[in-house]
C-alpha cells in the first residue's frame, strides 16, 4: 500500500510541472504585469519600479522565471505576493483552513442528507415520495451554484436570519467561544448549503440508483428465503452492499467540490482560495496565482488518491499493491 | 416490444419513436426551441434596443399593467407614462401620471434592427407609444428594459453552449479517434496530455486563462474566448471516452473486413470507428451544454466575460452581486432564472436522449 502511495506521489510530480509551466506561460503571455498598476502611483518613481522588477526578475525572459520560480519553489518558497505584500505561504495558509472548513460541512451535510434520502427513495422506488425526491434532485443539479447563492442571500436580506456574506461578524475577537461558534456557523450556513445542494442531488440519484441494484441480487432473495425480517434484510444485507461503491466517491467529491466551493466562496465573500484566486487575477499577482494554482492542483490530486485508497479498503478485490 | 414489429425499422427511427414518447424531454426539446427562436429574432421579441437607456428611471419596477381606467371602465391592457424620485430616505418612488393611457401594441413600430441578422425591420412583437416605457421584468440600473436586455443577452449565453459543444466535440472525437487507432507514443502522449488539463481545478484554469489576455477585450474577442478557453478544458475528458470506445471498437469484425479490404486507416477511423460513438457523442453533447453556459455565466459574473452595454445572462446577473441593495429590486434576478430554466431543460433532454438511443440501454431492454 505505501509502494502505492509512493508511486502515485512520483507520478503526480510531472503532472503537477507542466501544469505550473503552462499556467506560468499563460500569465506571462498576459501583457503588463502588477507593476503596472504601481507606475500609476505618481509617488513611486521609474527607477524603484525598475529595481523592484529586477528583484523579483520579471525583466528576465518568462523560461528563466519560470526556472527561478521552481528554484525558489524546490526550496519550498513560494515567493511573494506583490498585493498582500507578504510570503505567497502566508497569504495561502491564511485562506485555505477557510476553504476546507466550507468544504468540509458542506460535504458532511450532502452525506448527511444523500445517503437517508437515496435509501429512503430506493425503498419506496415508485410511489409518488420518490418520484418528489427525484424531482428535487433534478433541481438541485440544474440549479446554478451562483444562482443558488444570490436566491439564498436574497431570502437572508429579506428575513435578517443570516448575514449577508462573509465568515465573521465585525465584533468576533470580543465573542465567548461559544458565540464564536455560532456566529461561524450562521455565516456558513449558506455557502455550505449551496455547495451541499449540487452534490447531494447527485448523490442521492447515486445511492438510489445502488440500492435498487442490490435489491434485486439474488443475495437478498436468499436472506428473504431464510426467513429473515425485512427490516433486517434491508438494514443489514442491503445498506451495506448499497453503501459500498459510494466510498469510491467519496474521495472524488473531494476534489469536484474544491474547484466548484470558488464561485459560492466569490459570491458569498467568503475568505476562501477561491477569492483569493480571483484576486489575484485580477491584479496579475503572478506568484499568487502560481501559488492557487499548485494549491488546487495538490488538493486534486490527494482528493483523487483519497478515493483510489478508499476503493482498495472497502473492495477486498482490489489490491493496489501487487499490480 | 415485440420481435416483429423490430423489422426493417433502424435504430434511429426507434430511438426517435421512444423520445417522443418521454414526455418530460419533448417538452424540454420544445421549449429549447422556442427560446432558440425567440433568441434569433431577438430585435423582434424585444421592446427595445438592448441599449436604450432612460437614467431618470433607473430600477424602475416591472410596470402595473392596467385593464381599469381611472374612471373605472374597463379598457385593454394599457400603462400609465411614470416618474420616479427619491425620498427623504434614497428610497425610489414611483408615480404614474393617469391623464393619459397608454394601451400595449402588437407589431408596433419602434426602433430599427435587422431580423435575423438580414431583413431591415421596425416592428416589434408588442410595445407602448413613447414617452411611456413598457417594463415587462423591470429595469436596470441605468433605466434600461430588462426583458430586452435578457432576450438580448440570450443570444450569447444560448449560442455559447452550442458553438463550444460543436468546438470541443470535433477536436475531442478527432484527437481520441485518432489516439485510439494508432496507440502507440502519440496515444501515451495524448492521454497523458488529457489528465494533465483534466487534473488543473476548472475554475481555477478558467481564469489563469482568462489572465492570459488583456481585461478590455471586445465582446465579440470575449465571446470567441471563452468559446476556445472552455474548448481547451473540455476536449480532454471526452477524447478518453472516445479513445477507450475507439480501442474497443477497432478490433471489431467490420474494421477488420474493411482492413481487409484495402480501406486506408484514416478512411476506415472516420468512416467505421467514429460513427459508431455518434450516439454517444449526442448524449454526451447535449449534457455538456450547461456546461459551457454556467462557464460563460459565471465569468460574465465576475466581469470577466460579456462586457456592458452588450448583455449575456451572466452579466445581467451581476447587478444581482450587490446584495444588500438586492431586496429593493428583485427582478435583477430573472437572468439566474432563465440560466436556471434552460439548464434544466438541457439535462431532461439529455437523459431522454440517453434513455432513448444508448444502446446498452436497448439490450437490455430485449
Amino acid at each position: 500500500m505505501l509502494q502505492y502511495v509512493v508511486r502515485r506521489v512520483i507520478v503526480a510530480i510531472p503532472l503537477l510541472l507542466a501544469m505550473s509551466f503552462v499556467t506560468f506561460m499563460f500569465i506571462q503571455a498576459a501583457p503588463g504585469d502588477y507593476f503596472d498598476l504601481l507606475r500609476q502611483n505618481p509617488q513611486i518613481s521609474e527607477a524603484v519600479i525598475d529595481a523592484l522588477r529586477a528583484q523579483y526578475r520579471l525583466d528576465q525572459p518568462p523560461l528563466i522565471q519560470y526556472g527561478s520560480w521552481l528554484w525558489h519553489l524546490l526550496q519550498g518558497d513560494l515567493g511573494y505576493s506583490f498585493a498582500y505584500k507578504a510570503p505567497v505561504a502566508a497569504v495561502i495558509a491564511g485562506r485555505i483552513g477557510n476553504t476546507l472548513i466550507l468544504t468540509g460541512v458542506a460535504m458532511i451535510l450532502a452525506w448527511l442528507m444523500a445517503i437517508p434520502l437515496g435509501i429512503y427513495g430506493a425503498f419506496r422506488h415508485q410511489t409518488a415520495a420518490d418520484r418528489a425526491l427525484s424531482f428535487f434532485a433534478y433541481v438541485g443539479m440544474s440549479i446554478p451554484n451562483f444562482f443558488l447563492a444570490l436566491l439564498l442571500l436574497y431570502l437572508a436580506s429579506l428575513t435578517g436570519w443570516l448575514p449577508l456574506g462573509g465568515m465573521r461578524s465585525a465584533g468576533f475577537a470580543a465573542l465567548s467561544w461559544p458565540s464564536k461558534v455560532g456566529d461561524l456557523a450562521a455565516h456558513l450556513a449558506i455557502p455550505a448549503l449551496v455547495i451541499s445542494t449540487a452534490s447531494l442531488a447527485g448523490l442521492q440519484r447515486l445511492m438510489r440508483g445502488n440500492t435498487l441494484e442490490v435489491l434485486r441480487a439474488p443475495f437478498v432473495v436468499t436472506a428473504r428465503a431464510k426467513g429473515l425480517t425485512e427490516r433486517r434484510v434491508r438494514y443489514v444485507h442491503v445498506l451495506r452492499n448499497a453503501i459500498n461503491p459510494m466510498i469510491t466517491i467519496f474521495g472524488y467529491e473531494l476534489s469536484s467540490l474544491l474547484g466548484g466551493a470558488a464561485l459560492t466562496e466569490i459570491i458569498c465573500s467568503w475568505p476562501g482560495l477561491g477569492s483569493l484566486m480571483l484576486g489575484a487575477v485580477r491584479q496579475q499577482d503572478l506568484f499568487l496565482v502560481m501559488g492557487s494554482m499548485l494549491m488546487g492542483g495538490i488538493m486534486l490530486l490527494g482528493g483523487n488518491l483519497i478515493a483510489d485508497l478508499l476503493l482498495a479498503w472497502s473492495d477486498p478485490r482490489i489490491r493496489y499493491g501487487r499490480i | 416490444m415485440g420481435a416483429s414489429e423490430r423489422v426493417g425499422v433502424s435504430p434511429l427511427r426507434r430511438g426517435l419513436g421512444r423520445l417522443r414518447r418521454n414526455g418530460v424531454a419533448m417538452a424540454s426539446a420544445v421549449a429549447l426551441g422556442a427560446m432558440y427562436l425567440a433568441a434569433a429574432a431577438a430585435g423582434f421579441v424585444a421592446p427595445y434596443h438592448y441599449d436604450d437607456e432612460r437614467r431618470d428611471l433607473s430600477y424602475h419596477p416591472p410596470s402595473a399593467v392596467r385593464v381599469v381606467d381611472a374612471e373605472g371602465r374597463w379598457r385593454r391592457p394599457f400603462v400609465y407614462a411614470t416618474t420616479m424620485e427619491f425620498d427623504a430616505y434614497r428610497r425610489r418612488h414611483v408615480t404614474e401620471d393617469r391623464t393619459r393611457r397608454y394601451p400595449i401594441g402588437f407589431f408596433v413600430r419602434g426602433e430599427p434592427y435587422r431580423l435575423f441578422w438580414l431583413i431591415p425591420c421596425d416592428r416589434h412583437l408588442f410595445g407602448v407609444a413613447a414617452p411611456a416605457r413598457l417594463y415587462v421584468a423591470g429595469a436596470d440600473s441605468r433605466g434600461r428594459d430588462l426583458f430586452s436586455r435578457l432576450v438580448s443577452g440570450s443570444q450569447v449565453s444560448l449560442s455559447i453552449g452550442l458553438v463550444g459543444v460543436c468546438v470541443t466535440f470535433t477536436l475531442g472525437m478527432f484527437v481520441g479517434g485518432l489516439a485510439g487507432f494508432y496507440g502507440g507514443w502519440a496515444d501515451e502522449l495524448i492521454m497523458r496530455l488529457c489528465e494533465m488539463i483534466m487534473m488543473i481545478p476548472g475554475f481555477y484554469l478558467l481564469l489563469a486563462l482568462r489572465a492570459a489576455f488583456p481585461p478590455e477585450l471586445s465582446s465579440v474577442e470575449v465571446y470567441v474566448l471563452i468559446v476556445i478557453m472552455m474548448s481547451f478544458i473540455g476536449w480532454a475528458g471526452l477524447a478518453r471516452v472516445i479513445r477507450g470506445m475507439v480501442l474497443s471498437l477497432r478490433e471489431r469484425e467490420y474494421v477488420v473486413a474493411a482492413r481487409a479490404a484495402g480501406r486506408g486507416s484514416v478512411g476506415i477511423v472516420f468512416s467505421h470507428l467514429l460513427p459508431n460513438t455518434v450516439s454517444y457523442a449526442v448524449v454526451a453533447a447535449t449534457l455538456s451544454v450547461p456546461g459551457y453556459i454556467l462557464g460563460e455565466s459565471a465569468l460574465s459574473l465576475l466581469g470577466l466575460g460579456i462586457q456592458d452595454p452588450h448583455a449575456s445572462w451572466g452579466n445581467l446577473l451581476s447587478e444581482a452581486m450587490n446584495v444588500s441593495q438586492l431586496a429593493f429590486h428583485p427582478w435583477v434576478l430573472w437572468p439566474g432564472v432563465c440560466i436556471f430554466a434552460t439548464v434544466m431543460a438541457y439535462n431532461f433532454l439529455g437523459d431522454g436522449l440517453r434513455d432513448a438511443f444508448d444502446p446498452r440501454l436497448e439490450t437490455a431492454r430485449r
